[in-house]
């Protein structure tokens, strides 16, 4: 909590108005919170009690079981599409967020020809969801015969133009002119001065750009979806999809154990990084 | 808080311009090798990944494959004009797919707008207990994927087995989730579930940002909470407002994960339930990739016209 709201909130004690909005704010986290309870508890249960028993309390705890068939089924795949989504989403976004705070450096800190035309068109593009460009780009893929490959997922998904703006905006804010000339009149050169300083002090704009890209990868069901037949290359999501799309009663209990093994971790790490994201995923917000 | 401030003018001019990179005074040389070193991999990522797609999209649009035979002969491919699209707005299962996002549009949007700033003035104020927990737990289910998001309330509406229809049947209340007038409602619901706490925390954090002194003397004049709400804080954020309206509305524009997936349990969707879902079933399952590419553009153009108009509305107002 910010130390301005502690500070308003010692002149009062307890009111009408106080308990209405907890109790409505309460009655609200259950709406948030009770699917994931059910997930959570859906996860220890055999496929037969599934959708037997009470959907939010446990029935006979089965989760070893789960974990194991989840991890057995189809040769294992399902640690495949793991792996697969680390490398998409997780050094997808990485990648993303290195070459966007390259380009949006360069375009904030830097004079040259045809800047302000270039930034021009990246900022249109941010408008340009990319989910609508995943056919032209099967389109194009098939062409060069380059559908069903890696790339033909992670290339697409590393191109941000929201990041290159952010990233050019806080380095226009953030970097000073005198930290990039003390660091020339030290003999750095322009490489160095950017991995040694710039990058530190754009730190904040990189968290930002790197959950809002980890998030908008691993929320792109329709481009893996399209480029994809061969499931040792999908990502988790896409194989739960799939997996989904049987309506068979073993698949069932995999779909939703995969579901809850692939979440549990997200949401943790989601509450223990709360300070970043906060921070993070609003920068772009305040003006 | 990373603030976004007006550009600083922060380097001289370059007295000298080459082609490609500019330069300051000193080194310009190795300036010019460091922009154009720096660029290149966004800029042909960009170019191959973002502007290519655009302009293929548009070029296929224009041409359409003419067969000859019963179909079963050799194919030309034939400069088209604007028939795709004429075809694209005379197509009845575009126009109610393009209907359909409209009212689920227009009704989802403010509804979950509306929840997210009742809470963001909420947590804002003195009146709750445990903002820090109610914070977390409105904001969790954006952490996880759209997919597993759709997967589990598919789940949780699956007929005969919902435990919610279960939870509804105790009060005497007989719903079902995926009939054909209530499933886009269902969808909606999934929407706002994943994405309100979103949008509540960006509404949040620019009324944090609000130094205390703007309400105090509203405070000391006897104003009361919902008063200072109304009048100084919600009008002092709307550009944060603005920001989530123009998200939303492309994400509706965008619709296709929850439908995608909700489909498997209900028949009431189908394969061209939203336009996204008709572009790629043009596109891959019957392979009119012509067609398809004159989808994909309408709805990139409607997209950006949509955001652009938002955009300019909300400045008006402003000021």
């Amino acid at each position: 909590m910010s130390a301005p709201t502690t500070a308003r909130k010692g002149a009062r004690t307890y009111t009408m108005g106080q308990v209405l909005g907890t109790a409505f704010l309460f009655v609200l986290s259950v709406y948030f919170l009770l699917p994931l309870w059910w997930l959570l508890v859906s996860s220890t249960k055999s496929t037969g009690q599934l959708f037997s028993t009470n959907g939010f309390w446990f029935a006979d705890i089965q989760l070893w079981t789960n974990l194991t068939n989840l991890f057995k089924a189809d040769d294992g795949v399902f640690l495949t599409w793991v792996g697969n989504t680390i490398l998409y989403a997780g050094v997808g976004a990485v990648v993303s967020t290195l070459i966007s705070a390259a380009a949006g450096y360069v375009l904030a800190k830097y004079q040259f020809r045809g800047k302000e035309a270039v930034f021009g068109v990246i900022i249109a593009a941010v408008l340009v969801p990319k989910v609508m460009l995943a056919l032209p780009l099967y389109l194009m893929f098939a062409k060069l015969d380059m559908v069903n490959t890696f790339w033909a997922v992670f290339l697409p998904s590393i191109v941000s133009p929201f990041g290159v703006y952010l990233c050019r905006v806080y380095a226009a804010a953030s970097v000073p002119d005198e930290l990039i000339e003390a660091g020339r009149i030290d003999g750095a050169s322009d490489t160095r001065i950017f991995f040694t300083v710039s990058l530190r002090v754009m730190s904040p704009a990189l968290v930002t750009v790197f959950l809002f890209q980890l998030v908008e990868i691993w929320n792109n069901l329709l481009l893996p979806m399209v480029m994809l037949q061969d499931d040792e290359l999908w990502p988790i999501t896409v194989g739960l999809t799939y997996w989904d799309s049987l309506r068979t009663t073993s698949n069932y209990g995999l779909t939703v154990t995969g579901a809850a093994v692939s979440v549990i971790p997200l949401i943790i790490a989601f509450i223990l990084l709360q300070r970043f994201w906060r921070s993070g995923l609003t920068a772009g917000a305040v003006k | 808080m990373p603030t976004v401030a007006p550009r600083k003018v922060t380097v001289p001019p370059a007295p000298t311009s080459t082609k490609a990179g500019g330069a300051k005074r000193r080194k310009p040389v190795s300036h010019r090798k460091f922009v154009v070193g720096f660029l290149v991999p966004f800029g042909l990522l960009f170019v191959a990944m973002y502007l290519a797609p655009i302009a293929y999209a548009i070029v296929e649009s224009l041409y359409t494959v003419k067969r000859s035979g019963l179909g079963l002969g050799p194919s030309t491919t034939e400069f088209a004009g604007l028939d795709n699209f004429a075809r694209v707005f005379s197509d009845d299962a575009f126009l109610t797919a393009i209907g359909r996002v409209l009212l689920f549009g227009a009704v989802q949007v403010p509804v979950m707008l509306g929840l997210a700033l009742l809470l963001a003035l909420l947590l804002d104020s003195t009146v709750v207990k445990f903002p820090g927990f109610f914070r977390i737990a409105y904001f969790i289910p954006f952490a996880l994927p759209v997919v597993v998001s759709a997967l589990l309330w598919s789940f949780l509406y699956s007929p005969g087995s919902s435990p919610y229809q279960k939870l509804f049947a105790l009060l005497g209340i007989s719903v079902d989730f995926t009939g054909g007038d209530t499933v886009l409602w269902s969808l909606a619901n999934i929407v706002t579930w994943a994405w309100t706490g979103y949008n509540m925390l960006i509404i949040y954090s620019a009324l944090q940002a609000l130094p205390e002194d703007i309400y105090e003397a509203a405070r000391l004049d006897g104003a009361s909470g919902w008063q200072i709400a109304w009048r100084i804080k919600i009008p002092l954020v709307r550009p944060a407002i603005t920001l989530t309206a123009v998200m939303s509305v492309i994400g509706t524009l965008q619709l296709y994960n929850e439908p995608a997936i909700v489909k498997h349990i209900a028949p009431a969707i189908d394969s061209k339930y939203t336009p996204l879902m008709l572009a790629q079933t043009a596109g891959l399952e019957n392979s009119d990739y012509n067609f398809a590419a004159a989808v994909s553009v309408v709805l990139a153009l409607g997209t950006f016209l949509v955001s652009f108009l938002i955009l300019r509305f909300a400045r008006r107002k402003a000021v």
